[in-house]
C-alpha cells in the first residue's frame, strides 16, 4: 500500500511514484486532518478540507474555527489521513469496471407500456 | 519524437472534457510545478493581506467597525489555510511555503506593500482590492485542478461580503464631513492604480499565460479580467461620488467599455523587486509571527505527546 497524503481537505491521496512528493512534506510536526462537516440535520457530512493539528481535540476546535465561521454545520468529524484507506487510481479498472456492464442494476434498463400508471 | 505516454493521453483527455483533475491523477510536472507556485503565492497573499488591515484593529472608529473588520481578517487567514490545504494535496509542506516566502524565494500580491494611511483606507480596500480580487477569482472557481477550484467556491463565497462593508464604510464617510469626503479621495486616488495592478502584466509580458490557460488553470487572460474589474468599478465610483485618478478613463461608446490610461509597470517592476515602501515591514512581521509564535506549537505538540 503506498503512503496516504492528505488532500487538502478533499480526500485521502495515496501517493504512488506517479505522484512526486516535495522533500519538506513530512517536516510539520503536526498530523494533517480530514474534515467533514454535517450542514444540517437530515444530510450526511460532507468532506470539507484538512488542517494540521497536534491532537484530536484540537482539530475539532480548529475546523469550527476555520470551516464553521458562518454556521455551515452542526456537527464535524475530523480524522487523521493517515488513518484513511483509499482505493488507488493503479486499480481503478478492477474496483469501478465490474459495475459498468451491470445495465440491468438501473431502472432504465427495463421497458414498461407507457400506459402503465405510476411506475 | 516520443508519442504521448497513455497517462499523458489521459490528462488532456481530462482537461479537453473539461473535468477536474484530481490529487490522485498523473499530471504534468509543469502543471504540478505551476499550480504549486500560483496556490503558494494566493495562499501567501491571504496571509501577508490581514497587515494593512490589522493595523487599524485597535483604532477602529465604533465596536461596530471593529466586529466587522476582525471578522474579515479573521477570514483572510481562513482563506490562507484553505490554499495550503489545496497546496499540499500536490506534495508540498506548508510549513516549508511558509519558509520560502519568508527567504523571499516566493511572492505575494504586490497590493500590500502598500501602507494603511487612514480608516478610509479599510474602506477602499474592501471596495478596490477585494473588488479585484473578486474578479480574479471567480473564474478560478472552475480552475482545472478540483482542490484549488473548490478552495476557490469557499472563498468566493466569503469576499461578496469583504467587498460589501468596505464599500458600505465608504458611503457612510462619504455622507460625513468635507474631511472625511476628503479622507476617501485620498485613499481611491492612492490605490487605484495598485488595484489595476494586481491583475499582472499585461498579456505581452505574461509568457507563462498562454500555457496556465491551456491547462485551464487560468481562464482569462490578465487584460481581460482588467478590462473586466474597470468596467465593473467605475460606476460604482460614480454612485460614491469620488474621482478615479486617471483622466483618460473615458466610456467608448461604440463598445460600451472604459478605456483607461496607461500603468506604470516600472512601479509594478519595483514593489515586486522589494522596493515597495512597506516589503520589508511585511516580511519582518510575518518572520516574527513564525519564530516567536514556535513555542506555542511546541508546547501543544508536548501536551498532546504526554496526553496520547
Amino acid at each position: 500500500m503506498s503512503e496516504v497524503i492528505a488532500e487538502g481537505g478533499h480526500g485521502a491521496v495515496p501517493t504512488g511514484p506517479e505522484v512526486p512528493a516535495g522533500p519538506g512534506r513530512v517536516r510539520s510536526g503536526w498530523p494533517l486532518y480530514e474534515v467533514f462537516v454535517r450542514g444540517k440535520r437530515g444530510l450526511n457530512h460532507v468532506h470539507v478540507g484538512s488542517l494540521h493539528a497536534p491532537d484530536d481535540e484540537m482539530a475539532v476546535h480548529a475546523a469550527r474555527d476555520l470551516y464553521t465561521r458562518r454556521n455551515e454545520g452542526v456537527s464535524i468529524w475530523v480524522v487523521r489521513s493517515a488513518d484513511i484507506t483509499a482505493s488507488s487510481p493503479d486499480e481503478k479498472d478492477e474496483l469501478f469496471a465490474p459495475s459498468g456492464d451491470k445495465v440491468y442494476r438501473h431502472p432504465t434498463f427495463y421497458d414498461i407500456p407507457e400506459n402503465v400508471p405510476h411506475i | 519524437m516520443t508519442a504521448p505516454s497513455l497517462v499523458q493521453e489521459h490528462f488532456d483527455a481530462t482537461i479537453a472534457a473539461e473535468h477536474r483533475i484530481e490529487p490522485r491523477d498523473w499530471m504534468p510536472e509543469g502543471y504540478r510545478k505551476t499550480l504549486v507556485r500560483q496556490i503558494a503565492q494566493h495562499a501567501h497573499s491571504e496571509i501577508i493581506g490581514m497587515q494593512p488591515e490589522g493595523d487599524w484593529l485597535l483604532a477602529a472608529p465604533s465596536l461596530r467597525r471593529k466586529a466587522i473588520l476582525l471578522a474579515k481578517v479573521q477570514d483572510e487567514a481562513g482563506h490562507g489555510m484553505y490554499l495550503y490545504s489545496a497546496a499540499e494535496t500536490l506534495g508540498v509542506d506548508r510549513a516549508d511555503l511558509t519558509d520560502k516566502l519568508i527567504e523571499g524565494r516566493q511572492k505575494y500580491s504586490s497590493i500590500f506593500n502598500y501602507p494603511t494611511l487612514t480608516y478610509a483606507d479599510v474602506g477602499v480596500i474592501g471596495w478596490l482590492v477585494d473588488g479585484a480580487a473578486i474578479c480574479n477569482q471567480v473564474p478560478l472557481c472552475r480552475s482545472s485542478y478540483g482542490p484549488y477550484a473548490r478552495a476557490m467556491i469557499r472563498i468566493c463565497k466569503e469576499e461578496s461580503f469583504h467587498q460589501r462593508q468596505g464599500y458600505e464604510l465608504l458611503l457612510t464617510m462619504m455622507a460625513g464631513t468635507d474631511e472625511q469626503r476628503a479622507m476617501v479621495q485620498d485613499a481611491v486616488d492612492r490605490w487605484w492604480w495598485p488595484s489595476l495592478m494586481m491583475f499582472g502584466p499585461p498579456d505581452a509580458d505574461s509568457p507563462n499565460s498562454a500555457q496556465s490557460m491551456a491547462w485551464g488553470i487560468k481562464r482569462h487572460s490578465n487584460d481581460e479580467l482588467r478590462q473586466r474589474y474597470v468596467d465593473m468599478t467605475v460606476p460604482q465610483a460614480e454612485f460614491l461620488g469620488v474621482t478615479l485618478p486617471d483622466p483618460e478613463l473615458a466610456l467608448d461608446p461604440e463598445t460600451g467599455r472604459y478605456h483607461f490610461g496607461a500603468i506604470d509597470w516600472e512601479e509594478f517592476k519595483r514593489v515586486l523587486a522589494g522596493e515597495g515602501p512597506c516589503n520589508a515591514e511585511r516580511i519582518a512581521r510575518r518572520r516574527a509571527a513564525r519564530d516567536e509564535g514556535a513555542w506555542v506549537l511546541e508546547a501543544a505538540t508536548a501536551y498532546a505527546e504526554k496526553h496520547a
